[in-house]
């Protein structure tokens, strides 16, 4: 779906990324603030021009150093959000929604301006000027617009930085929806691990003007040498889950995920719906053989994939439970029980261990 | 008019700056816009050399610049002698070359006035209107000029208030002849040459600021209205 790889010199700050997004869903891409998000989404955009490489989007060209293929903005039909909504002042935003639209021949177009309004909730504020509209809404007109030109790729650069956070909350579950609705792969600028668990399906990482990793976000997310990125004090894992019964008198929701069932303390969501769940890697225990008579809750199958001595007083163990986890333990802890890659174990993880501002409802 | 108690003479002066410094703006102001929008946007060498040569009006006797007219411009003039044989436009000494002299004298004020709200346009928005499938002229068309409209309309306001004041570059360049060239501040001058001549210069002197005044507030109203509008 999209194929990037760049190298740009400007100033002495170098871009060189490359990173290739199969799926229609979101991509994130990820780094502090100055990685270079902003310039990679850019020169996609074709707002600023890389020195080498080239971007490949829904099949075609947009950028070929070889061929000197370097395809105008407006050629591009790529739809861009910016971090400020940048709607015309000077048009309703009835107008505004439609600029691009009109520019886009009938054949092409793939989306309906009745849809877009009524997805985004925008239809109260079709007469009015963009300066009487609140920070979200402006945000919402300025997502509808892009969407509007029926884009091949949606390209979206921070929309919730300049949000407050109950404006934040409006906006979110529309840009999830959007993908969906119109399967058009996003590409998702954010310095925000909140918003990328939320919302992303695959992430790539920056680093000084670098991509260090790319890949889906479970896969990602567990692996210890990119804790220090993630902002997380802790080393941890992602599990995608959905939402299979609730326990009420017990406190528990049962969460299914690929490799069976996750207990975590009751949920406040209906059954059905997504949830991502992050599980630190100090509360994960290992056993040999599945622990008798305990409180814990889940206690899962696993494969130990690979060990890790950190210099520090632990070892990090990548376990396959159908999907990647980590724990961490003491060096003793693996001379006693002998764990070497490749031996069955259990993850044994306590449901209380889970706690708020470790899921994501998608 | 004839409430002012202004003989023939006097209203065909009136007439004649305003249809003068009208025409002196709208032939300016493609060029104006089009000149600063370069000196706004574009960098080149010899930047700084057209900017200077933009606003020598400003600083020059009005007399040279009514000369230098009459050379170019003049019926053997290098321009003047190839308008007439490819067009047959005379310029000299007709009410165009009074426009001309106009709008010359008052084009400074015209780019300064475009090229200030120009840079103020954010180019973020032209970047956006790009991304939903503008090209760079329709960009300009569709949001580049709406946003400066305020400017233009100040400029040409005040590049049409300058026009009707025009004189040194004038005289020089079209003379001062009754029904051709002679407009209000010409026939003012001609007032104030002859004996007895101090009413009706009085008169003229009135109708000069008021038209100037009005002018200006024209220009502060219209852009109080755009404001209101921006706000919806």
């Amino acid at each position: 779906m999209l194929d990037v790889s760049l190298r740009s010199l400007r100033g002495n700050f170098l871009i060189d990324a490359a990173f290739r997004s199969e799926t229609a869903g979101v991509t994130a891409l990820f780094g502090r603030s100055g990685a270079g998000k902003t310039s990679i989404i850019n020169m996609v955009a074709g707002l600023l021009r890389p020195d080498q490489g080239h971007i490949i989007a829904g099949g075609r060209y947009l950028f070929d150093s070889k061929t000197r293929t370097d395809l105008a903005p407006e050629k591009r039909r790529v739809g861009y959000v910016f971090q400020e909504a940048r709607l015309f002042p000077h048009l309703s935003v009835r107008t505004n929604l439609t600029y691009g639209m009109r520019l886009t021949p009938k054949s092409e177009r793939y989306v309906e301006f009745d849809q877009v309004v009524a997805l985004l909730g925008i239809e109260a504020l079709l007469d009015r000027r963009p300066a009487k509209l609140s920070g979200g809404e402006k945000q919402r007109v300025a997502i509808g617009r892009a969407i509007l030109t029926s884009p091949s790729i949606l390209l979206m650069d921070e929309p919730l930085a300049s949000l407050d956070f109950a404006r934040k909350a409006e906006v979110l579950p529309f840009i999830a929806r959007l993908g969906r609705e119109f399967s058009v792969p996003i590409l998702y600028v954010s310095h925000s691990l909140e918003e990328i668990l939320n919302l992303a399906d695959a992430i790539v990482v920056m680093e000084a003007g670098r991509t260090v990793a790319a890949g889906k976000i479970e896969e990602l997310m567990s692996r210890p040498d990119l804790q220090s990125l993630t902002g997380y004090a802790d080393c941890g894992a992602i599990l995608s889950t959905v939402v299979q019964s609730h326990n009420g008198a017990g406190g528990v929701s049962c969460l299914h995920f690929e490799g069976g069932i996750l207990k975590v303390p009751q949920l406040d969501v209906s059954i059905g719906s997504k949830v991502r769940v992050r599980i630190e890697a100090r509360s994960v225990a290992i056993a040999l053989s599945p622990p008798e008579q305990t409180s814990v809750q889940n206690i899962i199958p696993a494969t130990i994939e690979e060990i890790t001595r950190s210099n520090g007083s632990f070892v990090d163990v990548k376990l396959d439970i159908g999907c990647p986890l980590a724990a961490r333990i003491t060096p003793l802890a693996l001379t006693t029980l002998g764990l070497k890659p490749g031996m069955r174990v259990f993850a044994v993880i306590k449901s209380v261990s889970v706690s708020h501002g470790m899921l994501w409802k998608q | 008019m004839s409430w002012l108690g202004l003989t023939p003479v006097e209203m065909e002066a009136v007439r004649l700056s305003l249809w003068v410094s009208g025409w002196a703006v709208i032939v300016s102001l493609p060029f104006g816009i089009l000149a600063a929008w370069i000196l706004a946007r574009l960098k080149f060498t010899g930047k700084t050399a057209l900017d200077g040569l933009l606003h020598l009006p400003l600083v020059l006797p009005p007399v040279v610049v009514g000369y230098m007219l009459l050379v170019l411009f003049g019926n053997r003039g290098l321009l003047g002698a190839w308008l007439y044989k490819m067009f047959g436009i005379t310029i000299a000494f007709t009410w165009k070359g009074a426009a001309l002299a106009s709008s010359v004298m008052a084009f400074p004020l015209l780019v300064r006035a475009v090229r200030l709200s120009i840079e103020n346009v954010d180019r973020g928005l032209e970047a956006a209107a790009r991304t939903l499938g503008a090209g760079p002229l329709r960009v300009f068309f569709t949001v580049t000029l709406p946003l400066i409209v305020p400017g233009v309309t100040a400029g040409a306001l005040l590049a049409f208030a300058r026009s009707l004041g025009e004189f040194g570059a004038t005289i020089t360049f079209v003379s001062n002849i009754q029904g051709q060239t002679q407009t209000l501040p010409l026939a003012l001058y001609t007032l104030t040459q002859v004996p007895g001549g101090e009413r009706a210069a009085m008169r003229l002197c009135i109708i000069a600021i008021a038209l100037g005044m009005g002018a200006l507030v024209a220009s502060e109203l219209l852009a109080k209205r755009y404001a209101a509008q921006m706000k919806g």
